[in-house]
């Protein structure tokens, strides 16, 4: 990130150490990820350690430290849609896209994450691709999902 | 929008507002919360469009509403004036409801609600799942605009502040609070105005004090809080300015919400709302001519459980990570930067103005117990409860309290999915536990549940069918706070770890009979040890499947059965005779291990499955069995 777009954020959050999720959570949101040199940029410019700023980029689940895919898949486990077998569509991306939990692929096409709950629990089992909500999933509508997802990019 | 200067320049204003709005102006109003997910903001452009097509757009508002609750049938639209309540609306049907409804006033039958019986219900009063209901926090969802600060006024919004400001000392709200029996709604069932009354004893130097709303709703199941937030922000604010008069005046109140990240639509709508009520001039200096000077920021939960723990918390605020501490000088003393810090969660926070407004014998008339003298004699009100899971009525329910589970998942649930029985309901999130059906009868409280090894927690309430492994459901919760303790104890951050290793050789078929007693024995260790209520609960789902449900723990164990046809180790597909030989299951088995001709049966090479079940998933005619 480029050091007008940095100070700009760092602005409006009063350069102040309190608002240090919220620096990291605005960063993230342009950069798709936390760059390391901007996580450094951050601790220099509000005169704290880069340990500080690693700790709490490392703590929120919300942080990623590697740049994330093109597309982003969610897949809710909260206790709903558990009970209604969300664990086997982790398990279906993970083994049609060779990707653990948490990971990007390696063409960057798709990063894989979980949620602890979105609160859409009557639609469970949900998957959010790119922020559209997908209820009542299985095996096969996951599949004609990710499917056509791989479609657009190929025309794209 | 002029600033409100008095209470008397508000009364003005409500019934100036009240005076123009006609009661007869069609609205269609659409929830936008839950039933976004199912695509109701394409629905809310549609009827927009549409309206404008046919010149009305001027003549019928469309209002883009809270949760309605009823969110197994959604998208939900209701109609005003009358509340014709529309279930599972799609972009398609809009120009129908525009023609026949809106322009002709005709009822639709296909979206209308029908009983099994075929009768027909109109209103959302009348369907079962409403009519069992007693809603006091979520009535005003399907009509009230969020946006819109004008609706909140107009429906009587911030006239119990007006009360407040008006004629009453702010020991007066701590006692009226105190008597009315509320007890925290985030789980812990603190009293509330016990808590109040603590943090504005406290000395403060310079009269600063915190109050700080928690709506950090990280129970995996629950979205109470959300549905309060997105439906209803004003009501909230104004529990919390309250609140602030009650705690910090006169002094130097200041408010915090701290809101979950996975929340965009709460953190937008509140963000609105905290800006047309300081524009009102209901926040800021000199609140109402009354001397009181209240703001209220929002700060953004980053995903961590751990940060709904009000130490936790607070230490994110000051831009921390979420640790927690220890409570031996309480955080009603010493909380936000050392000062005197109230913590309330969303749903108590949106009580308060029911309470000022309608009074202690109202509020007190509902619910369990006698709090007269002691505020933990009973839980008075109502609660909002996430009813979700294997029931045939997904949705967020509101009940007084004392209300039975039977109640609760039959009546207003209408039971179980798909005609299946009934196995265990959890309550209490992660620190909550799971109840069987011989506890079905009893009266939802805070001192009930805890009673029988549950606990009330934030109001999830998760019904589970008998295809649901109960050690498995253990098993998730443990790997849950495996994941989200801080790390800080060591009971904690190892002995779940451990824990979960245990309850994972169970599952895998490699249990041995002594795994029993050292779950017991851990467990002990793990809530005894550790510091917050993260860890000092964190084996009650364990511990409560453990007591109600040890049969299925011994089965997978001795007999390296799971019951519930979950527990990938102990299960295996076969293809019974319904199958039609469609080739389906064949194309899509991972495996490739299905073998099968077009129209003949097909059967499955057990050596070489995965037990991904995308089998049976896939196919149409029942014919996979899970062993």
């Amino acid at each position: 990130m480029d050091d007008t777009k940095l100070n700009t954020i760092l602005d409006k959050h009063h350069r102040d150490p309190a608002e240090l999720l919220a620096i990291l959570m605005d960063i993230q949101a342009v950069e798709n990820y936390l760059p390391k040199d901007d996580m450094k940029q951050v601790a220099k410019e509000l005169k704290i350690p880069f340990s500080k700023v690693y700790s709490m980029a490392t703590f929120f689940a919300t942080f990623s430290l590697e740049p994330r895919g093109k597309h982003i898949c969610t897949v809710c486990m909260g206790t709903a849609c558990h009970v209604r077998g969300a664990a086997r569509l982790v398990d279906q991306v993970q083994r049609d896209f060779e990707v653990e939990a948490g990971g990007t692929t390696d063409d960057m096409f798709l990063t894989l994450e979980t949620v602890n709950c979105v609160g859409a629990c009557a639609l469970g089992p949900l998957m959010i691709v790119d922020g559209e909500y997908h209820g009542n999933m299985d095996a096969g509508k996951l599949d004609r999902v990710l499917r056509k997802l791989k479609k657009q990019d190929a025309k794209e | 929008m002029a600033r409100i200067d008095s209470v008397s320049e508000l009364e003005k204003y409500r019934a100036q507002l009240v005076a123009h709005r006609d009661p007869e102006r069609k609205a269609i109003s659409v929830c936008t919360s839950g039933c976004i997910a199912y695509g109701a903001d394409k629905l809310v452009d549609a009827f927009r469009q549409g309206l404008k097509a046919r010149g009305l757009d001027d003549k019928v508002d469309v209002k883009t509403t809270g949760c309605h609750g009823f969110c197994e049938r959604g998208p939900l639209v209701v109609i005003h004036p009358g509340n014709l309540f529309y279930q599972r609306v799609q972009p398609g049907d809009v120009d129908e409801i525009l023609d026949e409804t809106i322009e002709k006033g005709e009822n639709i039958d296909r979206l209308m609600f029908h009983l099994d019986d075929g009768t027909v219900m109109a209103c959302e009063d009348d369907v079962p799942f409403y009519k069992n209901q007693k809603r006091l926090l979520l009535k005003d969802n399907s009509s009230l605009d969020p946006y819109s600060i004008d609706d909140y006024i107009a429906l009587g919004g911030y006239g119990a502040l007006g009360k407040v400001l008006a004629g009453m000392k702010p020991d007066e709200v701590v006692t009226t609070v105190k008597d009315s029996g509320l007890r925290g709604r985030g789980g812990g069932g603190f009293p509330t105005g016990v808590k109040w009354e603590s943090c504005r004893n406290a000395p403060s130097d310079d009269g600063v004090r915190y109050i700080i709303c928690n709506a950090d709703e990280g129970d995996p199941g629950a979205f109470m809080d959300r549905a309060l937030l997105e439906g209803n922000p004003h009501a909230v604010i104004e529990g919390m300015i309250i609140g602030a008069f009650a705690i910090g005046h006169p002094g130097k109140p200041q408010g915090y919400v701290y809101v979950r990240n996975e929340y965009p639509i709460a953190v937008e709508r509140l963000g609105v709302a905290l800006e047309q009520a300081r524009e009102k001039g209901l926040l800021g200096d000199d609140i109402l001519g009354s001397g009181l000077s209240f703001d209220i920021r929002i700060n953004k939960g980053g995903g961590a459980f751990v940060c709904g723990e009000s130490t936790a918390l607070m230490a994110s605020i000051e831009g921390d990570v979420g640790e927690p501490r220890a409570k031996h000088i309480h955080t009603v003393e010493a909380g936000l930067w050392d000062k005197p810090t109230n913590l309330n969660n969303v749903e108590s926070w949106a009580n308060v103005p029911l309470i000022l407004d309608r009074g202690v014998e109202w509020f007190t008339a509902i619910g369990t117990g006698d709090v007269r003298g002691n505020p933990w004699g009973g839980s008075k009100g109502t609660k909002i409860f996430a009813l979700v899971g294997k029931v045939n009525n997904t949705g967020l329910v509101e009940v007084p309290m004392g209300t039975t589970l039977r109640e609760i998942i039959y009546d207003i649930g209408g039971g179980i999915k798909d005609g299946k029985e009934f196995k265990a309901v959890q309550t209490g999130g992660p620190s909550g536990g799971c109840l069987p059906a011989d506890k079905l009868d009893l009266p939802v409280d805070f001192d009930e549940l805890t009673k029988v090894g549950s606990m009330m927690g934030s109001g999830g309430m998760i019904v589970m069918d008998e295809d649901t492994c109960m050690v498995d459901v253990a098993r998730y919760f443990l790997h849950f706070l495996a994941d989200e303790s801080c790390g800080k104890c060591i009971t904690c951050r190892e002995g779940l770890v451990q824990l979960c290793s245990i309850v994972d050789r169970i599952c895998e078929g490699n249990g041995k009979p002594e795994d029993l007693e050292l779950l017991d024995e851990l467990s002990e260790t793990v809530s005894e040890a550790s510091l917050c209520a993260l860890g000092q609960t964190a084996p009650n789902p364990l511990r409560s499947t453990m007591k109600y449900f040890r049969e299925e723990y011994e089965e997978h164990i001795n007999e390296k059965k799971c019951r519930g046809g979950v527990c990938k180790s102990l299960i295996t597909y076969s293809i019974n005779d319904k199958c039609t030989g469609c080739l389906i299951c064949k194309k899509k088995c991972p495996q490739q291990c299905i073998s099968g001709e077009k129209d003949k049966l097909h059967v499955i090479d057990q050596s070489n499955c995965i037990k991904c079940g995308v089998c049976m998933d896939v196919c149409k005619y029942d014919a996979v069995d899970v062993n």
